[in-house]
Order: C-alpha cells, then sequence, then structure tokens
C-alpha cells in the first residue's frame, strides 16, 4: 500500500465519504487511491478550490462532522486559504490537503512549488508537512484529532508527492497522542458554584449565547438552562438557532445588525452570562464603554478567548455542554424560587414594541424584509439555510426566525462573500434529505458562482435566492450613511439575468419582480427537484436597520424602532 | 504596568515551530525584547526563551495564546525571583594605547569577563551574566569606543527552593 492509498483509508476511517476538491499534477495518486475505494468515499470535483474549502465547511457545519477538501501544488492550494481562513474564524472543523512537489524538489522554485504550510500558519489551528510515508497514518489521525476536539478549527496538510507514492511498510497505529494538545473539556466546580451565585443574585441578567453552544451540540442543555432560570436569550450571528428564536425569552441576535432590544439588553443587564462567544468587535461596539455595569461570566473551551476582549469576573474553561449541564446542577440546588422580575416583564414588553417597528416598504419595489416575512412563512424548522456575506445575510439574521441548531450557516468572523451557494451544497451532500436554502446577494452569488456547474454535475438540489439590487449593497449602505452618498466602487450594474444563467447551466431560474409574485415563486423554487436560481429584483437602495456605527457605543445605534435605551431601566 | 516578562516554552522539535511562536507574537502584535531557542534535557523537546514587554494583563494573553499551540508543551513564567536567567555578549572595544588596555582588563576583571581576542586595535571578549549587569559593562566601554557588540538574548532555568 501507498502513501496515498494509507492516506483515503485513514480518511474512511474517520467516517469520511464525501471529500471536495480538484485535481492536479501532484495529486494524481491520492485521487487515483480513492478511486479503488468509490464504494466508501467521494470526491466531489468543485469549479475552483474555493467552493470546495466552503462545501467541507458547509458539510461539517451542517453534519458536526469535519470536512475535507483538496487542492493541487501552488493556485490549486493557494486557492483553498480563504475557505482556510473562513473556517479558522468561525472555528470549523475541516481538513484542507494541500499538493506540494516532491521532497527532493522542494527549495528549487519547482513549477507551482508553494510554501503553503507558511501561508497557512497564521489561520489554521495546527498544520503538517507529510514527509515521511510511514507516518502518513498517524499524521491524518492527529489531524481529525485535532480539528475536532477542543475549539474546532482547521488543519492544513501538505503532501509532497512523493510522499503519497512511497510505500507504506508499518502498520497504522489505533490511536495518537499529543502532549501539547489537552483540551479542558469539565468546567472547574468552584467557578461553576460563583458563577451560580452570580446569576442568582442577579437582578437584571442576561444570556449571550455563540456558535460553541452549537458545535457542542449542546441546544437542548441550554434550553433547560433558560427554562430553568428564566433568563433572556441573546446570540451572536454563530449561535443563531442554538435557542427556538420564537420562545418568548428570545430576544434576537446581538450587534452591528441585531436587534435593538438585544444590544441595549446588554447596555442594562448586571450580569451577563456568554456562552462560547469571542465579544468581537462587530458585537461590542466601542470596546471601553461595552456593558460597563455588567459583571460577566465567560465560558469559553479556549482559555485564550477568556479576557481576550472584555474584562472577565467568572472565567469559566469548559466545553458549553458540559459546563451547562454542571450550572444546571448546581443552580437546582441553590435555587430557591423563581420570581418574575421586573426586569423580564420589561424586555418582553420592549421586544413586542421592537418586533412591530420593523421597515415598512412603500409597495412598489421589493423591500428585503418582504422576502424574509414569506421565507419565515414558507420554511420549516428543520430546513438549512446558508447566505451570501452583505446587507441580505444582515436581513436573514436579523429577521429569518430559526429554531435548530445547524439551520442557519453563515460566515461570520471573516464575513467571505461567495460563501452561500457552496456552503449550501456542502450542506446538502452532508444531509441529503433536508432542503438547503442559500440565501444570497447578486454580490457575492458571482463570487463561487462558478460552483453551479458542480451543482448540476452531481445533482445539488439547492435554492438560491438572489437579493438583486445591482449593488455591493453593503458598502453602498455604508457610503450613504458615512460617506453623504458619494459611491466609489460599489454599482454592479443591471446586466446580469441570473435565471439565463441558471438555464446555461441546465438549473431552473425565476425572476420575481413584483411583490405579488414572491409567495407562489419562492414555494415553487424551494419544492423543485432541481436547483434553482430565484433572481429577486429587490429596491436598490434600502438599508438593513438598525444599525450601529463600527466603533460605536451600543447606545448609538439608529434607524427604525424603539428609542434609547437610557430611560428603560 | 509595562515591565520586562521573562517566558519559557518547552516546544515539540517540529520543523516551523520558531515560526509558529515567533509568528504569533507578531500576529498579537505582542513585543519581543530577546528570544532564544536550543534543546531542552529531552529527546525531541526544544526550549524557548522569549522576553517580552507588557503588563501582567499582555503576559496572561501570551501565554494562553502561545498554550494554544499543539506544538506547545508547557508555558512558564520566569519572575527573577525564582529564576535563574543569564545571556551571553561578546563585544569589541577600540583600544588606543596600553593604558586604555589595562583600565579595560581592570574592568573585564571585576566584571569576570573574558578576554578571547586583542589586536593592536582592538579586544574583544565575553561576559556572561543577567542583562542588567551586561548593560552596566556596556556603558562602562562607551567612552572607549564600541566597535560591535553581539548578545545571545537570554535564558533561563528555574531556581530549587
Amino acid at each position: 500500500m501507498n502513501g496515498a492509498e494509507t492516506l483515503v483509508k485513514t480518511l474512511i476511517a474517520h467516517g469520511v465519504k464525501t471529500t471536495w476538491g480538484i485535481t492536479g499534477g501532484v495529486v494524481i495518486p491520492l485521487f487515483d487511491a480513492m478511486l479503488a475505494e468509490s464504494d466508501s468515499i467521494k470526491n466531489i470535483l468543485t469549479r475552483h478550490e474555493q467552493g470546495a474549502a466552503h462545501a467541507a465547511e458547509g458539510y461539517a457545519r451542517a453534519l458536526g462532522q469535519p470536512g475535507v477538501c483538496i487542492g493541487t501544488s501552488g493556485p490549486g492550494a493557494t486557492n483553498l486559504v480563504t475557505g482556510i481562513m473562513d473556517a479558522h474564524m468561525d472555528s470549523v472543523p475541516i481538513i484542507a490537503l494541500g499538493g506540494q512537489v516532491a521532497t527532493h524538489l522542494i527549495g528549487t522554485d519547482a513549477f507551482q512549488e508553494t510554501d503553503m504550510y507558511g501561508i497557512t500558519m497564521p489561520i489554521v489551528k495546527h498544520s503538517f508537512v507529510l514527509r515521511d510515508s510511514n507516518k502518513i497514518a498517524s499524521t491524518i489521525m492527529k489531524a481529525f484529532k485535532i480539528a475536532t476536539e477542543g475549539r474546532p478549527g482547521p488543519v492544513y496538510i501538505d503532501m509532497p508527492v512523493d510522499v503519497l507514492k512511497k510505500e507504506v511498510t508499518t502498520i497504522s497505529p489505533k490511536e495518537v497522542y499529543i502532549e501539547g494538545f489537552q483540551p479542558t473539556i469539565i468546567p472547574n466546580h468552584r467557578q461553576i458554584v460563583r458563577a451560580a451565585e452570580l446569576i442568582l443574585r442577579a437582578e437584571r441578567p442576561i444570556f449571550i449565547a455563540g456558535g460553541g453552544v452549537i458545535s457542542a451540540n449542546a441546544s437542548n442543555e441550554f434550553a433547560e438552562l433558560v427554562t430553568l432560570l428564566h433568563i433572556p436569550v441573546t446570540t451572536t450571528l454563530q449561535g443563531k438557532g442554538c435557542f427556538d428564536e420564537r420562545h418568548p425569552l428570545a430576544l434576537g441576535v446581538v450587534g452591528m445588525h441585531g436587534k435593538k432590544i438585544a444590544n441595549f439588553a446588554q447596555i442594562n443587564a448586571d450580569v451577563i452570562i456568554a456562552i462560547s462567544v469571542r465579544f468581537s468587535d462587530r458585537i461590542t461596539g466601542n470596546l471601553a464603554s461595552y456593558a460597563e455595569h455588567a459583571k460577566i461570566i465567560h465560558i469559553d473551551i479556549d482559555p485564550a478567548e477568556i479576557g481576550k476582549n472584555v474584562k472577565v469576573d467568572v472565567p469559566i474553561v469548559g466545553d458549553a455542554k458540559n459546563t451547562i449541564i454542571a450550572l444546571i446542577h448546581t443552580i437546582k440546588k441553590l435555587m430557591k424560587k423563581n420570581e418574575k422580575s421586573a426586569w423580564l416583564e420589561k424586555l418582553v414588553q420592549f421586544k413586542g414594541v421592537c418586533d412591530k417597528c420593523i421597515p415598512t416598504p412603500d409597495g412598489k419595489a421589493i423591500h428585503p424584509k418582504q422576502i424574509i416575512d414569506v421565507l419565515n412563512s414558507l420554511i420549516k424548522d428543520e430546513d438549512i439555510i446558508t447566505t451570501g456575506v452583505g446587507q441580505h445575510q444582515m436581513f436573514a439574521m436579523h429577521f429569518l426566525k430559526r429554531s435548530r441548531p445547524r439551520t442557519f450557516i453563515s460566515s461570520g468572523g471573516s464575513g467571505t462573500m461567495g460563501f452561500g451557494l457552496p456552503c449550501a451544497m456542502g450542506a446538502k451532500i452532508a444531509i441529503p434529505n433536508k432542503r438547503v436554502i442559500n440565501i444570497d446577494g447578486d454580490g457575492s452569488f458571482q463570487m463561487n458562482i462558478q460552483e453551479l456547474g458542480t451543482i448540476k454535475e452531481n445533482n445539488i438540489n439547492v435554492t438560491s435566492i438572489i437579493f438583486n439590487n445591482s449593488y455591493l449593497g453593503m458598502v453602498r449602505q455604508w457610503l450613504e450613511i458615512f460617506y453623504g452618498k458619494r459611491y466609489a466602487q460599489v454599482n454592479l450594474g443591471k446586466n446580469i439575468q441570473f435565471a439565463k444563467i441558471a438555464e446555461a447551466y441546465n438549473l431552473n431560474g425565476e425572476v420575481i419582480e413584483r411583490v405579488s409574485e414572491l409567495k407562489e415563486k419562492l414555494a415553487n423554487a424551494i419544492k423543485s427537484d432541481i436547483a434553482t436560481i430565484v433572481d429577486v429584483h429587490i429596491e436598490e437602495e434600502s438599508n438593513i436597520l438598525p444599525m450601529l456605527p463600527p466603533g460605536g457605543h451600543l447606545k448609538q445605534m439608529f434607524g427604525t424602532c424603539i428609542k434609547g435605551p437610557d430611560q428603560w431601566f | 504596568m509595562e515591565k520586562k516578562h521573562t517566558i519559557a516554552i518547552t516546544v515539540e522539535d517540529q520543523p516551523g515551530v520558531f515560526t509558529r511562536i515567533a509568528g504569533l507574537f507578531a500576529r498579537r502584535s505582542f513585543n519581543i525584547d530577546t528570544i532564544t531557542v536550543g534543546k531542552s534535557e529531552k529527546q525531541g523537546i526544544s526550549k524557548m526563551i522569549i522576553t517580552v514587554i507588557g503588563d501582567d494583563r499582555d503576559l496572561e494573553r501570551v501565554e494562553k495564546q502561545i498554550n494554544k499551540l499543539i506544538d506547545t508543551i508547557k508555558v512558564t513564567e520566569m519572575p527573577k525571583k525564582s529564576a535563574f536567567i543569564a545571556e551571553l555578549c561578546i563585544i569589541k572595544v577600540a583600544v588606543q594605547d596600553k593604558k586604555i588596555r589595562d583600565d579595560i582588563f581592570s574592568y573585564a576583571k571585576i566584571y569576570d569577563a573574558k578576554i578571547i581576542g586583542m589586536t593592536d586595535k582592538t579586544l574583544t571578549m565575553y561576559l556572561v551574566g543577567e542583562s542588567e549587569n551586561i548593560e552596566s559593562y556596556i556603558r562602562l566601554m562607551v567612552p572607549f569606543g564600541i566597535n560591535e557588540i553581539s548578545r545571545t538574548g537570554v535564558t533561563a532555568i528555574s531556581k530549587d527552593w
């Protein structure tokens, strides 16, 4: 058995049924080895390696198992970089395999030789160079362990072609041990007690739940904790879906384009229970003034996240699931009576006001909110939504109701335009019996539009709904608000007919130009047997509001809805 | 309050581990003052000693970020009172006449600096010790005219009690 065959066998042993990638000179041995195992594993030939990387992410995030993407040496591998970075920022477990010239050629500037190990170093959880065929199995095993255990993340593996071709003379190990990698899963009991006491003493507590609740599969436990404590819940973009957004205690997503009620609740809270969140600048606004009056309990599996951005009063290192279970256990012992708090009543009341205070379309052109309204009535709880990046993404984040984990997949930390389409195909292959709908923008969609070819060839039935305003809308909105409407480099023009592009790929194409067509045409598109692109012509200059000016204090959120929070509590 | 901290890091001796750690400092905007790397008492394990300048919070963040690297086995702060800290400095000084030579000899004796090279125009010596000691010796050499200095950066080991 050669190195490549060993590699493929090891992938199969880790439950990998699908890989995503493009072949090339130095990875021929790998795909050749896969051919012999075609009953167990299949590579989906994408049209661009970036598509492969995002598909691997979509696969991983929908399924909760690592995704695998492959690129050949040089440009093949560098095309993976954006996806690796995206996975790094959003803590997605992917294994990225890059081809490399033969070891004796390394350092000679051989054809397509690229230092991918160096290029990816700042954006991976870890990386390896395969230097010895006999260590391929153990290296791949380590890669899976590192990608999935603790805080998930991407692992890059550089594969010199001669190592793939060389015979393997040793037997694969049963398990691997990595001395420097022992993530703390179980939280410290004393810290749990401190947190529980603080929570029970709090007058104005609030949860902020992030992506870690989803990656730790802790949604049920979290719901139990919320029910036990009766504390309102906000989430981050990555946490969307970890808690049922139709629940009366759900206040929605926080941050720059989050719900005012969710942001204002942070300002007024006296205790913030943050579970697996990063406190990124898009959430906190101005760091110095973020939640000045609140004590913060920060739960995270990654100790480096705690205290990185905000000052924390009770740090807890542990995975979301074990920590929430421990909290439930301790709180049940310490809790006396669950009184209805004035804080909660007020929040629920303001939430009602907030929900009604939404943009009112003028009725002529289609407003993005109207598409989301229709989708809310059409999609099922288990449907998977992916998004591109931009205004459409923020409309979906703000207004679309999600109730289950892994049903809203969006590029958060790196804001990667072009994420939605390949991510959708990854999710669909991961869970074929679920409907997958990609909410996209005309700018974002074009950034990985080539994957329509992959979708057609592999019969991947996903629906793409394009919020087409002929602009790079989010930047246009910034230019309108902060640059006095000086529109530089945001006009995409109106000459692209996405429905015709769909037809050219032998897929379904639809155009929606009137509000009255939305319901029927979207319903048909979602029901369709083959992948469909719906080109929805929307009002060109509608803004996603409310909005927090970058770096501003949370109370400076402007646009629509309730007034400032100061007089509330 | 900003001050100098010495950190000892034991790492797996993997290709690229030095780049990984140095890159981390650059990426997170932590200031490295000195960095040294060498073999440890265990095969396959290297030890790096890094001095960084920052406040306690910076130090905590640095330690956590380094700890997060898979190749990192252990990160320990080496406070001055509980560690032996030393570096080596090689210094080349201009020598005009015998009087100056004699002066330098006497300073070298006090500071335990070892003369390793001598020409009619220069004296080369090295000394080992704490950075402060080395710096004060360098200050003494300034009036004579320093031609060149090479320093290793500090290394450290914990004290037993």
